[in-house]
């Protein structure tokens, strides 16, 4: 029989959460017994190659990008799962929600202390995905059916939920597994 | 003698002193009613509404109902606690929660709170409101994004410092504490050493220079649930029995 596939991205995310996961160590081993993976970081997979069982997803939504990555990977996977604060409240990037995205252009390229910027440019190239307006928790874009908090989770964290969805067993996290910081 | 005052809470029957609240007369018999702005040495606020139970089926601040008679109260039905959940989610979205980077997370009552609920992450859409951080005191900070209006640095400066230095002002989601003075923090004859700045349940009103001390995994509640206290107090003090 085929094994269950899980795929992986890292939107608006800084990786930690990736970082997080494979501190499962050595039970990777276990893990990969279980499931392959499919697009992800950990095996340089670019697009998906088939249905998924599940996807975790790193980072909130910045911009059009990862919007997109995001709805591909909803279409592809049975289970979505949000890790991390950045997926499911925004994380350090939701700081500029606060100030409009003009006034972060202007400070990140023209008015900030060290800026050297003579042809006074903001970066505006089509190759570049577009920003959106705020920075957006991914289960206010897609549905999301489960929200991991924890910046990152900790790894015994991801190991629970994965192995409870593998083995068909309802998610529940002891206390000391959620974790908002 | 007789002036006891019966009651059940989530089937068990507890006897209180007819002036207690029902968050209090649970206490005292080893059964904890999660709440934020309530605390011990000050006036019962309600304005929170985490401790809600349900009382004969209508929900009601603990804090402040005071017990009846004969009553059934609801502390930990699925009904209540989906709507305690709802609560403490609300609190999260309406302010600006970066628990990542916070001073008080691990310590935190609000945080502490989701967790026992077992929350494990919001599921409302974010407000991100923008609000300020005043930082002018050289001691002492209020960061209005973790705020969550409890009250509590109101009544603690007003009732036990006797300074009057915060109050509430505007309406709705316009409504935020401000210090009694039409200047920042460090205009007000607030100090350090006052109850209302070691009141704050969340990181809103904090003491400057001691953030982090505390490792991970010595903190409050990086162990046990809040509320473990009271449930074990009563829990040890019949063993002794």
């Amino acid at each position: 029989m085929e094994k269950p596939k899980i795929a992986t991205t890292s939107l608006a995310g800084c990786f930690g959460c990736h970082m997080s996961f494979l501190d499962i160590d050595d039970r990777i081993l276990n893990l990969i017994e279980l499931i392959d993976f499919d697009k992800s970081p950990i095996d340089d997979i670019k697009e998906f190659t088939g249905r998924c069982l599940i996807g975790l997803i790193e980072g909130g939504c910045a911009n059009e990008e990862n919007v997109r990555v995001l709805h591909e990977f909803r279409r592809h996977c049975d289970i979505l799962i949000a890790v991390g604060e950045c997926t499911t409240m925004g994380g350090l990037p939701a700081m500029r929600n606060t100030i409009p995205l003009k006034e972060c252009l202007e400070e990140a390229y023209l008015d900030g202390p060290t800026i050297f910027n003579p042809g006074a440019m903001i970066p505006n190239d089509q190759e570049i995905p577009l920003l959106l307006d705020k920075v957006y928790p991914c289960n206010e874009v897609v549905k999301i059916d489960y929200l991991i908090s924890g910046c990152p989770p900790s790894a015994d964290t991801i190991w629970e939920i994965l192995t409870a969805l593998l083995n068909n067993k309802p998610v529940d996290l002891a206390y000391g597994l959620i974790k908002y910081d | 003698m007789s002036d006891k005052v019966d009651f059940i809470i989530d089937g068990e029957e507890v006897s209180a002193n007819p002036d207690q609240t029902i968050l209090i007369a649970a206490e005292e018999a080893g059964i904890y009613i999660p709440r934020l702005c309530a605390m011990k040495d000050l006036v019962p606020f309600g304005a929170c509404r985490v401790c809600t139970v349900l009382v004969n089926g209508r929900p009601q601040a603990a804090c402040t109902q005071p017990v009846a008679s004969g009553i059934i109260v609801e502390n930990s039905s699925d009904k209540i606690l989906k709507i305690r959940r709802t609560i403490i989610e609300m609190l999260f979205v309406e302010g600006n929660h970066y628990c990542m980077f916070c001073e008080k997370s691990g310590n935190c009552e609000l945080q502490a709170l989701a967790y026992r609920l077992g929350i494990s992450a919001p599921d409302l859409p974010y407000l991100f409101p923008d609000r300020k951080v005043d930082a002018t005191h050289p001691d002492i900070l209020i960061d209005h994004n973790r705020c969550i209006l409890c009250g509590r640095c109101v009544r603690a400066s007003r009732d036990l410092d006797g300074k009057n230095v915060f109050q509430f002002v505007g309406r709705g989601l316009g409504k935020e504490v401000q210090v009694n003075s039409s200047a920042k923090l460090a205009a007000t004859d607030i100090d350090v050493t006052d109850k209302a700045v070691g009141v704050c349940p969340v990181g809103a009103l904090l003491p400057k220079r001691v953030g982090y001390r505390i490792p991970i995994g010595e903190r409050l509640f990086d162990h046990n649930p809040i509320g473990h206290e009271i449930e074990t107090n009563i829990h040890n003090s019949s063993v002794k029995e």
